[in-house]
C-alpha cells in the first residue's frame, strides 16, 4: 500500500461528499461536541467550586478525579453498556445502541478532565488574586464567575483536551453504540470497521479526515481566544 | 487583572457555540419510526451482504434494520440480554441451545457457504492444494506452523475448535507458541495472519471481500466438513416483553421467503456468489 492511496482515499471521501460519509462526520461531531458541552456545563462550575471549597476528603476527591483522567474508554463503555442494557437497571429507557448512549459514555470520559483541569486553573488564579477579590467583596463561591472568566483561555485548553479525548476514542462508542451503519457509526468506529475489512487505504483516509477536522476545530478555538484576548485587553 | 462580570462572555463559550452550529447542521438521525435491531456476525456485515439486502427489505416493508455485528457467541448473548430483536448467526449447536433455553421459539436455516483454510503462499506446512482439512490441521500441528485462531467464541471459532476435535487433537492441551488466539473478528484475524505468515480458518464470504490479502492464499477448500450454515431466530417475547416480535418475525420471514432468498443469491463480488440460500432445506 502506498501513501498516495491514502491521500487519494481521503480526497475521494471529501470531494465525493457521499451522504453516508457526511452522516458519519456529522454524527461524530454531534456526539463529541454535545459530550464536551455537557461536560463543560457540569465540570466548569464543579471544578471551580472544588478549587475554592474546603471540606474533609477534598484531597481524596482531587486525587480520584486526576486518576479518572486515565479511565480506559473501554471500561467506561462497558459500565454504560451494563447500565443501559435491557437487562440492566436503566434498560427500560431503551437507550443502548443509540447516539444518546454514546454521548453518555463520552461525558463520563471528558468530565474528569474538565473538572480536574478547571480545579487546577481556578486554584492558581485564586492564589494570585485572592486579596484583590476579597477587597471588592468577592469571596467563596461568589468569586466563581469572575475566576472562570479570568481563566477562560486556560479553561478553553481544558475543554480542547476533553474534545481530543472524546473525538479520538473508539472503545466506548463501539460498545455502547454498536457501530450501526447510518445510525451510530462514527469516524473512529468506521476506521475500525474498514481496518477489519482490510481496506487500509480507506481506513487511513478516514483517519486523515478526522485529523483535519480536529485540526480545524483547534484552529477555530485558538483564533476565537486570540480575538477574545484583544477585546478583553 | 479582573474583568467585570457583565463582560463575562467566555472565550470558551465561542468554542461551545460551535456545538450549536454542529447540532443545527446535524441531519436528523434516521430515527426511523419503525426499526428493529439485529445482532449478527462479522461475516454478514464485513462481506457487504447487509448493504445489499437491507435496502430491499426496507423498500418493501418500511422497516429499518439496525445491525450490530459481533461474533456469533457475543451476538447470541446480546439477544439473551434483550438488546436485539433478531439474531442472524452461524453456529448451529449454539443456536439450538438458544432455542432450548427459550430465548427463541424457532430457528430457521437461511443460507450457507463454506469455510476455507487460508495460508501464506510460502506454505510452511506443505498443505496447499489438499482437500482434507483434518489432515491439513494435523500437519500444521505436527510441524508447529503458525496458526491464528479467532479465540472469540464466534461461529468460525466454534467451527475451528470442532475441526481440531475431529482431527483428534486436544488443542487446549496441545497448543504451543505456534497457535495464536487473538480474540478478534474475522478481518482482524486475516490482517494478523497476513502479517505473521500464519494459517487461519475463514468463512469464504469474508475472504472474498477482504482487501488486504498480501501473501495470503486459499490453502485448503472443498472438504464437506467445511460447511458453514447460517440461521435466523427472532427473540421470544416471553423472555423479553419489549422485543419487536412482529417486525422481527417479518424480517425472518422475508429472509426465508423466495424474495429474500433471491436477494441473498444475487449478492456477488467480482461475479462470485458469496452466500447460497437454503431456507427450504430440512435439517440445515
Amino acid at each position: 500500500m502506498d501513501v498516495g492511496a491514502i491521500f487519494q482515499a481521503a480526497f475521494a471521501l471529501v470531494v465525493g461528499l457521499d451522504p453516508g460519509f457526511l452522516g458519519i462526520v456529522f454524527l461524530s461531531l454531534r456526539v463529541t461536541l454535545t459530550a464536551v458541552l455537557i461536560a463543560a456545563l457540569i465540570g466548569l462550575p464543579l471544578g471551580a467550586a472544588l478549587a475554592l471549597a474546603r471540606f474533609p476528603g477534598r484531597a481524596a476527591i482531587i486525587v480520584c478525579l486526576n486518576a479518572l483522567m486515565g479511565l480506559p474508554p473501554v471500561v467506561a463503555g462497558l459500565a454504560v453498556f451494563l447500565l443501559l442494557s435491557r437487562s440492566g437497571p436503566l434498560g427500560p429507557l431503551g437507550l443502548l445502541f443509540t447516539p444518546t448512549a454514546m454521548i453518555i459514555a463520552q461525558v463520563i470520559l471528558v468530565l474528569p478532565i474538565v473538572i480536574a483541569l478547571t480545579r487546577q486553573v481556578i486554584e492558581d488564579l485564586w492564589g494570585e488574586y485572592r486579596d484583590h477579590l476579597r477587597s471588592v467583596g468577592l469571596e467563596g463561591l461568589r468569586a466563581i464567575p469572575t475566576l472562570l472568566f479570568d481563566g477562560r483561555f486556560a479553561l478553553a485548553t481544558a475543554l480542547l483536551a476533553g474534545f481530543g479525548r472524546a473525538s479520538a476514542e473508539v472503545g466506548a462508542v463501539l460498545i455502547v453504540g454498536g457501530n450501526i451503519a447510518g445510525y451510530t457509526r462514527t469516524m473512529t468506529t468506521a476506521i475500525t470497521l474498514e481496518t477489519s475489512k482490510g481496506d487500509l487505504p480507506l481506513a487511513l483516509g478516514l483517519g486523515l479526515v478526522l485529523l483535519s477536522l480536529t485540526l480545524a476545530i483547534n484552529a477555530i478555538a485558538f483564533g476565537a481566544s486570540r480575538i477574545g484576548a484583544r477585546y478583553a485587553g | 487583572m479582573i474583568a467585570l462580570p457583565r463582560r463575562s462572555v467566555l472565550a470558551a463559550g465561542l468554542f461551545l457555540g460551535l456545538t450549536g452550529v454542529a447540532l443545527a447542521q446535524a441531519p436528523a438521525a434516521p430515527s426511523g419510526e419503525r426499526f428493529i435491531t439485529v445482532a449478527s456476525t462479522t461475516s454478514t456485515q464485513d462481506s457487504g451482504l447487509f448493504n445489499h439486502i437491507l435496502p430491499l427489505f426496507k423498500a418493501k416493508t418500511g422497516i429499518e434494520v439496525r445491525v450490530i455485528s459481533q461474533g456469533t457467541g457475543q451476538a447470541l448473548d446480546t439477544a439473551r440480554r434483550g438488546d436485539a430483536d433478531v439474531v442472524f448467526v452461524h453456529a448451529r449447536a449454539q443456536e439450538l441451545k438458544f432455542v432450548e433455553e427459550g430465548f427463541s421459539t424457532e430457528r430457521r436455516p437461511v443460507m450457507y457457504n463454506d469455510f476455507v483454510l487460508i495460508g501464506p503462499k510460502a506454505d510452511p506446512a506443505g498443505v496447499a492444494g489438499t482437500k482434507d482439512i483434518v489432515a491439513a490441521l494435523k500437519t500444521i500441528q505436527e510441524k508447529a506452523a503458525p496458526f491464528v485462531s479467532r479465540g472469540d467464541k464466534s461461529g468460525t471459532h466454534a467451527a475451528e475448535l470442532n475441526l481440531w476435535k475431529v482431527a483428534g487433537i486436544d488443542i487446549a492441551a496441545q497448543k504451543g507458541p505456534w497457535y495464536r488466539e487473538i480474540g478478534q473478528g474475522m478481518g482482524a484475524a486475516l490482517n494478523t495472519s497476513g502479517a505473521m505468515g500464519a494459517y487461519v480458518l475463514s468463512d469464504r464470504a469474508t475472504w472474498i471481500s477482504f482487501k488486504n490479502r498480501g501473501d495470503l492464499v486459499i490453502s485448503v477448500e472443498g472438504d464437506k466438513r467445511l460447511f458453514n450454515q447460517y440461521g435466523v431466530m427472532s427473540v421470544n417475547p416471553a423472555k423479553h416483553p419489549h422485543v419487536k416480535v412482529n417486525d422481527g418475525k417479518l424480517f425472518a420471514d422475508w429472509l426465508t421467503s423466495p424474495e429474500g432468498q433471491k436477494a441473498i443469491a444475487d449478492y456477488k463480488i467480482d461475479g462470485q456468489q458469496l452466500f447460497f440460500p437454503n431456507a427450504g432445506q430440512a435439517g440445515a
